[in-house]
């Protein structure tokens, strides 16, 4: 069964943000919402320099669904990680929860109050009718139903970006690091995908 | 009889008004730890003609073609398949 991940290869990303701009104009995604964005470290540092495309990653084991007080997360068969906009009260715990600052929220009202949560779906919709209007206005695009990969994936200019079957991606930059030979590390990925059934070995002394 | 269709009609109208003082349900009782927002669809029971555009091709409702399509559209995000 296929388990849909996202993977950026720092050794390729230019810091063009035709990602960021892919994921605005395919979910109409308002301003200040920024489902995706390009973070670059070291920057200006001839050689250190590494630019990183970051969203949601659709963790195995989601803090956000954790933490949230009205359960209104759900993963589909894919493993993608969606949301209820009709259950979400904007509470933001979710956003104190991610590693990577996915969850955000459009203000709604004065006084910078929180609307209801907004996050990359993978392009693939949410709890409404597929490809329908409502659909569309609440979670944007369902390119997943019609058979096509996150447009940020697709657009992407260098393939930095990678989304899709995670054993297909990950063969595919297994691939190209063979080619080049550097640049192994993956980022996020122990984060987002690690085992959680995997407990931490018991360090001496350390309370149980 | 134009009365009593008046009267009739009347009934039938604040009837209908009083209707809407109704209240309906609007709690959700929370079960800890459990979805109870709208179940949502496969992407795979869609039609693949169902959109514009769409370029993948599977046989509606079965899984196995679906994914198969998807992993042959993630074939073009490498490089290496086309230059060789």
């Amino acid at each position: 069964m296929a388990r849909m991940k996202f993977l950026c290869d720092a050794e390729r990303c230019i810091e063009c943000n035709g990602c960021v701009t892919a994921c605005k104009n395919e979910n109409e995604v308002p301003w200040g919402v920024n489902r995706r964005r390009v973070v670059t470290i070291n920057d200006g540092v001839v050689g250190a320099e590494k630019s990183i495309s970051v969203a949601c990653m659709h963790c195995s084991d989601a803090p956000c669904m954790a933490v949230c007080p009205v359960d209104c997360f759900y993963r589909t068969d894919e493993g993608v990680v969606l949301h209820d906009k009709d259950l979400c009260i904007g509470c933001g715990y979710c956003f104190y929860a991610c590693p990577f600052g996915a969850p955000q929220f459009p203000q709604a009202g004065a006084f910078g109050l929180r609307g209801k949560m907004d996050k990359c779906t993978f392009c693939a919709g949410g709890p409404e009718k597929d490809l329908s209007k409502e659909e569309f206005a609440k979670y944007g695009s369902n390119r997943l139903a019609q058979g096509k990969l996150p447009a940020c994936a697709e657009m992407c200019s260098t393939k930095a970006l990678l989304g899709g079957d995670g054993d297909v991606i990950a063969d595919i930059y297994r691939q190209r690091v063979l080619k080049r030979g550097k640049g192994s590390e993956v980022w996020g990925w122990g984060t987002a995908y690690g085992k959680p059934d995997q407990k931490p070995a018991a360090q001496a002394g350390a309370k149980s | 009889m134009k009365t009593r269709l008046i009267v009739a009609g009347a009934v039938l109208a604040i009837t209908a008004g009083f209707a809407g003082c109704g209240e309906r349900e609007q709690v959700i009782v929370y079960k800890q730890g459990k979805y109870q927002g709208k179940p949502d669809t496969k992407p795979w029971e869609n039609d693949p003609g169902a959109s514009l555009y769409t370029s993948s091709k599977w046989n509606k409702g079965d899984q196995a073609s679906w994914e198969a399509a998807l992993r042959a559209r993630n074939q073009n995000q490498t490089e290496y398949s086309r230059v060789q």
